[in-house]
């Protein structure tokens, strides 16, 4: 176990050091309760206007409306960004350290890139629960509430599922923090991917509520592990076989792109060239 | 005139200046404007798979949602001094300067900058409308084409006069305050949609309170020439963006308190 404690440790100074930013999450989460809320109430309007569409649609209004407050409420365990630390580290050259330590830059990275998304998420996700789990029922607005898992064995898989999509979200950054590396300014293609990232992970719309057609390919990619299978495990929409399925491109996706970004992180830091510092 | 003089000045120093980073403009241009367009396939897919709402069509939605993201663009480029007035006047002390300076405050936040990149959300309403005019099929007259200017003009009213009230917390909570994005961003959101789809308590918070619906959805409604769902008299419609500019009005009206009570941070 003593291989990992550099590893572990990292995750912990992090983690420790991103939760003291409170203040942070509480600025945007009015702004997410209003856009979950509206989306809830347009979801509301389209489910009640067809019954039959309604019965036919792969996913219930309760469970579109769990998975809205769920996307709201995590929002901050997408890869949007490179890790901030690094960036800075490239600017200033203190990424020649991280060359110089007796431990894999690329595990030491991932664990501190998992720490930044978890910490900032767990605050986050507890006051949209407070807001959309507990808050909303109390107010008799039970029927627009976060529900709980559809039950004991997808509540386990949920779990499972997330912490696979946590393990992809943080390797997406860290191929965002080689790119950072090799050009030293990673903002263009953040910019480019982001809209990518809400659409395909989800985000913008549960990815089955696509047209039946599409349903294949958007649960293929790669995006849809980091946020739609988990979420679609919780709330019952994916169930046996196919729960099962999401969790093994799950699995498939994260070790592609730990192995792309290995692979690239050797190219780029054998020619990394450090100036002052 | 000098004021109008003056403003120009300020914006052709900013349009330089952004422009000697013409890839980066371009490229936050882009951004902006697939950032917006995305939402168009939420929509669609909803349409695909539940078909027309009340009646209600996609390029009906795509005429709300174009015409709402022209009128926050505007306010949005006209506003940026407001915008981070908190963190970047208050709280630098800044606004000590721009208070001495012989030209009022609002002329000088308005000129602080004028963002290019705010293009590509414009260019994403023009396509939004674009979508609408095409597939509802909509016919533009030139009472649509005079309505629906009026109707931008009173959006921007309303949006600039969010963004005032934003700066005017600032001076009670020297920061600027996220919370007011969830009614600026996510009042382009909501004004997407007709109130007719909304709960009764929120259609009346988007009339009475922040009248979003009233530069939005009732003006909309007289350009498609439909009756309104929720019995608004016809002849009502298309004067309901002067509620834009009454917001203005008593935001500015709070600004000038927000002024007098301001106290420097010193620096």
């Amino acid at each position: 176990m003593d291989a990992l404690r550099p590893y572990a440790s990292a995750f912990a100074a992090r983690f420790q050091l991103v939760l003291q930013y409170r203040a942070a999450a509480l600025a945007g989460f009015v702004t997410q309760c209003w856009f979950g809320g509206v989306k809830v109430m347009i979801y509301a309007a389209f489910y009640a206007n067809s019954a039959q569409a309604a019965a036919g649609a792969p996913m219930t209004l309760s469970q579109t409306i769990t998975y809205t407050w769920l996307a709201q409420g995590l929002l901050a365990l997408l890869p949007w960004t490179p890790d901030p630390d690094v960036v800075n580290d490239v600017r200033t050259g203190g990424v020649g350290y991280d060359r110089l330590r007796p431990v894999d830059a690329y595990a030491l990275w991932f664990s501190r890139a998992l720490a930044w998304m978890i910490a900032r998420a767990i605050p986050r996700v507890a006051l949209m629960f407070a807001f959309a789990f507990v808050f909303l029922p109390l107010v008799g607005l039970g029927d627009w509430a976060w529900k709980g898992p559809a039950n004991a064995t997808q509540g386990g898989l949920a779990l499972v599922s997330t912490a696979l999509g946590l393990a992809l979200s943080a390797a997406m950054t860290m191929l965002l923090n080689i790119l950072v590396v090799a050009t030293m300014n990673g903002r263009g293609l953040q910019i480019l991917v982001s809209p990518i990232i809400i659409v395909l992970s989800g985000n913008l719309l549960p990815l089955a509520l696509f047209p039946d057609w599409a349903h294949t390919a958007l649960l293929v990619q790669p995006f849809a592990g980091l946020f739609d299978i988990p979420c679609r495990i919780y709330s019952g929409a994916l169930t046996g076989e196919m729960a099962a399925c999401g969790i093994v491109l799950q699995v498939f996706w994260s070790l592609v792109l730990v192995g792309l970004g290995r692979l690239a992180m050797d190219r780029v830091m054998t020619r990394l060239v450090v100036q002052g510092g | 005139m000098n004021a109008l003089f003056l403003l120009v000045r300020y914006a052709a120093a900013s349009f330089k200046g952004q422009l000697s980073y013409p890839a980066s403009t371009l490229m936050l241009a882009v951004g902006q404007f697939m950032a917006n367009m995305i939402d168009i396939f939420a929509i669609w897919a909803l349409f695909d798979r539940f078909g027309a709402v009340e009646g209600w069509r996609l390029g009906d939605i795509a005429l709300f949602f174009g015409l709402v993201s022209v009128s926050f663009t505007f306010a949005d480029f006209l506003s940026r001094g407001f915008d981070v007035f908190g963190t970047d006047f208050v709280r630098t002390g800044a606004f000590d300067r721009i208070l001495l300076r012989p030209r009022s405050a609002t002329l000088q936040l308005m000129g602080h900058d004028f963002r290019l990149s705010r293009f590509g959300r414009l260019m994403q309403g023009v396509v939004m409308i674009v979508i609408a005019t095409v597939t509802l099929p909509l016919v533009w007259t030139p009472t649509h084409i005079a309505l629906a200017i009026w109707t931008v003009a009173g959006g921007c009213a309303l949006f600039f006069g969010l963004l005032v009230l934003q700066a005017v917390l600032a001076f009670w909570t020297v920061e600027s305050l996220e919370v007011v994005n969830a009614v600026t961003y996510g009042g382009v959101q909501a004004a997407q949609f007709p109130l007719s789809l909304y709960p009764a308590w929120f259609r009346t918070f988007l009339i009475f309170v922040i009248p979003l619906g009233c530069v939005a959805y009732f003006p909309v409604l007289a350009i498609l020439d439909k009756p309104d769902p929720l019995g608004a008299p016809d002849w009502l419609l298309p004067l309901t963006p002067a509620a834009g500019f009454v917001f203005l009005a008593l935001s500015f009206v709070g600004w000038r308190i927000g002024v007098g009570k301001y106290t420097s941070t010193g620096s």
